[in-house]
């Protein structure tokens, strides 16, 4: 059984995020990287299939900046047994398209039953990059699990989703793109001598040519959207506390903002 | 070009992880355990699974094999979080498996160091007595050879990990003879838990460490067998020392870590309180105590990574394990001082993180060598000239 995952690093959720100061790019300066905790389910849920079956290999597929390699690192060290990094600049600032394809060129040339990535980067919150992938790879895709069983034969997997009111249980034949979501599993901490393991294992860097693609189908260059700018949300305002001597008299204040200076009502 | 700050691809991933997990596992339930007073076995186990313990051992007895920055690392980044956990992780590797491991014959470290590496079993050092703190070479314990036993008698205290559910095995220093010299010789016996005669019993009402185990142990008559000695006769002493030298890294980590933990809630805080219509860290006088704080801390850091340095690459680090100890525990003494200071009255109630750290504080300046006896080690090592009573403090 071989399984994919594919992992994004992101700023860590606590971080400040400001755009540069011409807006069309974020500043990255003095940010902390984690692992995207999407993907850290998806890293999880290979592993213990892994260890359920008895054989078989888990790869991270990574594309990202030098700086991805320390997440690429701690994803081998929970486990995962070796690592692919689309490294290469031509491959940065991409949307969800370019990113797909970059990925989905890398994947095929390796051995996979069952791919897995994060419902959604918590950074750009796209959400897309699974579903074209399997659609650049022609596989089915299922997203946000929150369930994953593989059938006996391991030629298909029963999932779950997590939809409006109640659970979807989906069937589907093998390879298919997978999007992990919250409750799927509790994500291990890497051990110590995971860690150490982890600085034996192949982290294998692939270049724009080693895909045989070129510089116009990913990245910035490759997107079928561009973005144009970022902007902070507006800055809250202070409440506004309604005036008023008896409940009666606030309650009359109150009515009157929201009809005259809210316009709700 | 040799000299580099830069930690380790490894170890940046490990102070990740094992922040991580001091924030995900220890932060939601260490004020309720301190409160109780209860050591914790599940988080000891997590502990031990997330490889915590032995992170100095080889691979071949269950560790990891990591070195000192790393180990000392992690013991910071759980104290920045809670004091206990700390001090049940630096003791259980310093005090339990250190000696076993670098004094151990083959048999008792295959024996022993994979249940205490794993985290299932916990090991102690039972060093202090009622009447010999400070004075570590006027230990009264004593052992006596009878056929293929040891015949242990005596009390210790104040000892960690020693009395947990999970405690295996108290390394006993014990008097064994009489040296040439008139001088007490004194080794170590691996006493294991349970056995006959030795009574394990736990202290309480301590200020500091409370989610800690403290014991208080009973030995009479107590027999374990002859091989149970720990390296040669006679070694107790040096042995003793240098374990305490490798302690003192792990003792000045928790206050590295207490410190940072301390010093990020009151800047924390300090952002966010307004008195007078601005915050306060907007005030010069509180602005002035976090920017003495962090320099304190970044400087604490470095001579205890330096020290660490030294020790994983095998040369003499007493000096600086005693520079490191008492620097770092002095910094975590004053920065959860003006923590408490910043957070006003706050500071002072339990529900504020920072009166954990400043009662815990007090012990790092006490145990495992007082800060006296850590300036007595420097002073010697610097070349002052000393009397004849230094000698029992630092080398026999």
């Amino acid at each position: 059984m071989d399984i994919i995952v594919c992992l994004k690093q992101v700023p860590d959720t606590e971080a400040e995020i400001r755009p540069t100061p011409d807006n069309t790019e974020i500043n990255y300066e003095g940010i902390k990287f984690v692992i995207n905790v999407y993907d850290e389910y998806a890293v999880e849920e290979a592993l213990r299939i892994r260890e359920k079956v008895g054989e078989g290999t888990v790869t991270i597929v990574t594309l990202g900046p030098e700086r991805a390699v320390e997440s690429i690192r701690t994803a081998l060290a929970m486990g995962a047994d070796k690592a692919v990094h689309l490294d290469d600049a031509a491959f940065l600032g991409g949307d969800a398209n370019a990113t797909a394809r970059a990925l989905a060129k890398a994947i095929e040339a390796m051995s996979y039953d069952i791919i897995f990535c994060g419902k959604q980067a918590i950074d750009d919150d796209l959400a897309q990059v699974g579903n074209i992938l399997g659609e650049f790879l022609n596989l089915p895709s299922v997203t946000g699990i929150v369930k994953f069983d593989l059938s006996e034969d391991k030629k298909k997997a029963t999932v779950q989703r997590q939809i409006e009111g109640g659970i979807e249980v989906l069937e589907v034949p093998l390879p298919a793109v997978f999007t992990a979501t919250k409750g799927l599993n509790e994500p291990r901490y890497p051990s110590l001598p995971g860690i150490m393991k982890a600085k034996k294992k192949e982290l294998k860097p692939v270049k724009l040519g080693d895909l045989g693609l070129n510089e116009g189908e990913v990245g910035k260059k490759g997107s079928l959207t561009q973005v144009l700018k970022y902007s902070l949300p507006p800055v809250r305002g202070a409440g506004k506390i309604v005036q008023g001597d008896t409940p009666e008299e606030k309650a009359a204040n109150l009515a009157k903002l929201l009809r005259e200076e809210a316009k709700v009502i | 070009m040799s000299l580099c700050f830069e930690l380790s691809e490894e170890q940046k991933i490990l102070r990740e992880t094992v922040r991580n997990f001091a924030e995900k596992e220890i932060r939601p339930i260490c004020q309720e355990l301190d409160e109780k007073e209860e050591f914790s076995v599940e988080l000891t186990r997590k502990m031990g699974e997330l490889g915590l313990f032995g992170p100095f051992v080889s691979e071949k007895y269950g560790g990891s094999n990591m070195g000192y920055v790393s180990y000392i690392i992690a013991v910071e980044e759980i104290a920045r979080v809670d004091g206990s956990q700390a001090a049940t992780l630096a003791a259980g590797n310093s005090l339990g498996i250190a000696p076993i491991y670098y004094f151990g014959n083959e048999e008792q470290k295959r024996y022993w160091l994979p249940k205490l590496c794993s985290g299932e079993m916990l090991a102690s050092f039972g060093l202090t007595e009622p009447n010999a703190g400070s004075d570590a070479g006027a230990s009264r314990t004593t052992a006596v050879l009878d056929g293929n036993e040891w015949v242990i008698n005596g009390s210790k205290i104040f000892i960690t990990n020693s009395c947990t559910e999970i405690s295996g095995v108290c390394v006993v220093q014990c008097v064994t003879g009489k040296r040439p010299d008139g001088k007490n010789e004194l080794s170590c016996i691996l006493v294991p838990n349970g056995t006959p005669g030795f009574t394990a019993r736990p202290m309480k009402g301590k200020m500091v460490w409370r989610a800690s185990n403290t014991g208080e142990l009973i030995f009479e008559d107590c027999r374990v067998p002859k091989e149970n000695l720990l390296g040669k006769r006679g070694d107790g002493f040096h042995q003793m020392l240098s374990t305490l030298d490798g302690g003192r890294l792990s003792i000045a980590a928790m206050g590295l870590g207490g410190a940072q933990g301390a010093y990020e809630a009151a800047l924390k805080y300090a952002n966010e309180r307004e008195q007078f219509g601005r915050t306060i860290g907007s005030f010069q006088s509180v602005a002035f105590k976090l920017a003495d704080m962090a320099m304190e801390i970044e400087a604490a850091r470095w001579l205890l990574y330096y020290a660490c340095w030294l020790a994983d690459n095998n040369r003499p680090f007493v000096k600086e394990a005693a520079m490191a100890k008492l620097y770092c525990s002095e910094v975590m003494h004053r920065v959860a001082n003006q923590a408490v200071q910043i957070h006003g009255g706050y500071g002072l109630m339990k529900e504020f993180f920072v009166e954990k750290y400043y009662r815990n504080a007090k012990l790092l300046e006490i145990g495992e060598g007082t800060s006296e006896i850590q300036r007595i080690v420097i002073a010697r090592q610097i070349g002052v000239k000393g009397g004849d009573w230094w000698t029992g403090v630092t080398k026999q």
